[in-house]
């Protein structure tokens, strides 16, 4: 579904991401670990399209997406959720939702200063989608609720929602369990699970180890930039390279 | 308490709007002279800027500081094809809207390329080049000295728009279908895109929303919107100068969005009208007027920061939220005793065969 070739982002001399390959299959839980400053969420952006490889290509779907602007790489069916949840706090939880599937629909200013059929339509459209996304995450009993006035996992629940509603084959998840409590952590994995039922594939980041372990198909290690494994659960948790830059070496403490 | 909820109820109701369209209608009438129908024409024709504003500002979150110079740009273009060029009112009036659209397209396509506050220090810049070229470019503009004897809005032999009333219902008409308007981006999917863009940049795009193309919409409607309240403003002025385009007036047209409710739809027009008669009730403070607005905003904005219509919304959502709350409880807990009464009987059954 996604095949990264030898991927590589520098910041001036820093390389946050330096000459990553992998392939991600579909409708499997993909996972992307690593220390603090691995290059992850810099790994996301550049599948997401915020930001352009400096070597490398992506490839969705057979399709070269490389360098491919956020907006239409969305349009492609990948969606995100961010670290930092910002939603519309002044509005209803549901109509937060609505927007989501814009990008679906082909309305411009005409159609809105002549309130045409074609916007009537659309409009009908994206509000039955915010309805099924919000069921689909459990949440349908709040969505009348003002955004600001929900918790944090209902927060989390709301962004996952509104990806969603884009209609997407591949969801990237950037730390969906960051800030929220083991009970909650649970619920999440739950929900994630139910999205890849339902024939979404994922790519989280996350740093909740028995979330992980538990959750994902495969795991990529990354660190300092650099993929140092990948494989099954199974193989990373005896993964002598990935036990030495989680804990550091001897040398390392020494130093 | 149920009296604040049920007036509450009453603002949200399509009543509302014929009784505050009737209010504004009868308004001449009640005004106990000409100089305050001036004032609430004055303020109704600031009022459609601020609507534009309020569409780059407070539906799409771009501070866009040269709104005044497009104010301006509305104003002298129809007072130059006028006065100078002989062109008949009302062609003037759309050829300065089309300005406004045109020079807001160019000045969006480059100033937009930044964000935040770089953005409102590129646009902050614009308006001052534009304040600079209606000051020094004298052939055109005539300079410093402005454009007099700028006629008023035809009124085809029907109507004569010198008049103050008139001119009044003239205003309150744009006002109407300016708001209308407003009204219909808001709650469209079009909005929705703008409020998106509102929330943040990087969340929008991942949503499948071209930033630029967005963006630059905002900007265009609020720059029409600018210019043709200019338009009208020079039309009912008569005469104008370089001190339209100065950027006082983009900082009056905030202080009207703050205090009203930014991003709202009735937020501008209350702001404008509000701190309008403010300012003339005040008149006898003369400068230190100041004195008293300036810590008046800053309650404001501290305890208010959605402006009074915006908190007036949250208020009135919450309160909506619970009532839906308690709703769902009641209805719940009927069906619990209804399930109740109907599983007794059997119960009852159960026990007798037993």
């Amino acid at each position: 579904m996604l095949k990264i070739n030898n991927l590589t982002k520098r910041f001036g001399g820093l390389a946050a991401v330096n000459n990553v390959s992998i392939e991600f299959d579909a409708n499997k839980i993909n996972a992307i670990i690593g220390p603090n400053g691995a290059g992850k969420s810099t790994f996301f952006n550049l599948v997401a399209g915020a930001m352009a490889p400096t070597e490398g290509s992506i490839e969705y779907q057979g399709m070269d997406i490389t360098g491919m602007a956020c907006d239409r790489i969305a349009r492609l069916g990948i969606a995100r959720t961010f670290q930092t949840t910002s939603l519309f706090d002044e509005s209803t939880v549901l109509d937060n939702l609505i927007v989501g599937h814009r990008l679906r629909t082909q309305s411009r200013l005409w159609d809105v200063i002549i309130n045409s059929k074609r916007l009537r339509d659309e409009e009908k459209k994206c509000r039955s989608r915010a309805q099924e996304v919000l069921d689909f995450v459990g949440l349908s009993h709040i969505g009348h609720r003002i955004t600001a006035d929900i918790s944090q996992e209902e927060k989390k629940r709301v962004a996952f929602a509104l990806a969603l509603a884009t209609d997407p084959e591949l969801v990237l998840l950037d730390e969906p369990a960051g800030g929220i409590n083991p009970e909650e952590t649970e619920n999440l994995a739950a929900l994630i699970r139910k999205m890849v039922e339902h024939g979404v594939t994922v790519c989280l980041i996350e740093h909740k180890m028995d979330m992980i372990m538990s959750l994902a198909d495969k795991i990529m290690v990354l660190d300092h930039g650099e993929k140092i494994a990948e494989g099954t659960p199974e193989q990373i948790r005896n993964n002598p390279v990935v036990i030495e830059a989680y804990l550091g070496s001897d040398d390392d403490a020494a130093a | 308490m149920n009296a604040l909820h049920k007036i509450s109820d009453f603002f949200m109701t399509p009543a509302m709007k014929i009784v505050m369209i009737l209010a504004a209608l009868l308004f001449p009438f009640v005004a106990s002279n000409e100089y305050q129908i001036y004032v609430m024409a004055l303020a109704f024709v600031w009022a459609i800027a601020v609507y534009g504003m309020n569409i780059i500002t407070g539906l799409c979150g771009q501070l866009n500081l040269a709104h005044g110079g497009f104010f301006a740009i509305g104003a002298y273009t129809l007072a130059i094809l006028t006065v100078d060029h002989g062109w008949a009112f009302w062609w003037a009036f759309v050829a300065a809207g089309i300005a406004g659209a045109l020079l807001g397209f160019l000045a969006g396509v480059v100033s937009l390329r930044l964000k935040e506050h770089y953005f409102a220090i590129f646009t902050l810049c614009v308006g001052f080049i534009i304040y600079l070229l209606i000051d020094k470019w004298e052939e055109l503009t005539h300079g410093a000295l402005g454009i007099i004897n700028i006629p008023a809005p035809s009124g085809f032999g029907l109507v004569d728009f010198t008049e103050t009333t008139p001119f009044y219902y003239l205003a309150l008409v744009f006002m109407v279908l300016s708001i209308w308007l407003a009204a219909r981006i808001a709650n469209s999917l079009l909005g929705r895109s703008f409020r998106a863009i509102r929330i943040s940049d990087e969340l929008a795009a991942s949503l499948g929303i071209n930033l630029m193309r967005n963006k630059v919409l905002a900007f265009v409607l609020s720059t029409t919107y600018a210019s043709v309240a200019g338009a009208l403003y020079a039309g009912m002025v008569r005469f104008i100068g370089p001190a339209e385009a100065d950027v006082v007036h983009t900082f009056d047209m905030i202080t009207f969005l703050l205090v009203g409710g930014i991003g709202t739809l009735m937020g501008p027009l209350f702001g404008t009208l509000a701190i309008t008669w403010l300012t003339q009730s005040l008149q006898f403070l003369e400068e230190y007027r100041m004195i008293v607005f300036g810590p008046l905003l800053v309650v404001l904005v501290i305890f208010f920061p959605r402006g009074v219509v915006g908190t007036f919304l949250t208020w009135r959502g919450r309160r909506l939220a619970a009532a839906h709350e308690t709703a769902q409880k009641e209805s719940a807990s009927e069906k619990k005793s209804q399930t109740k009464k109907a599983v007794t009987p059997r119960n009852q059954e159960a026990g007798n065969h037993a």
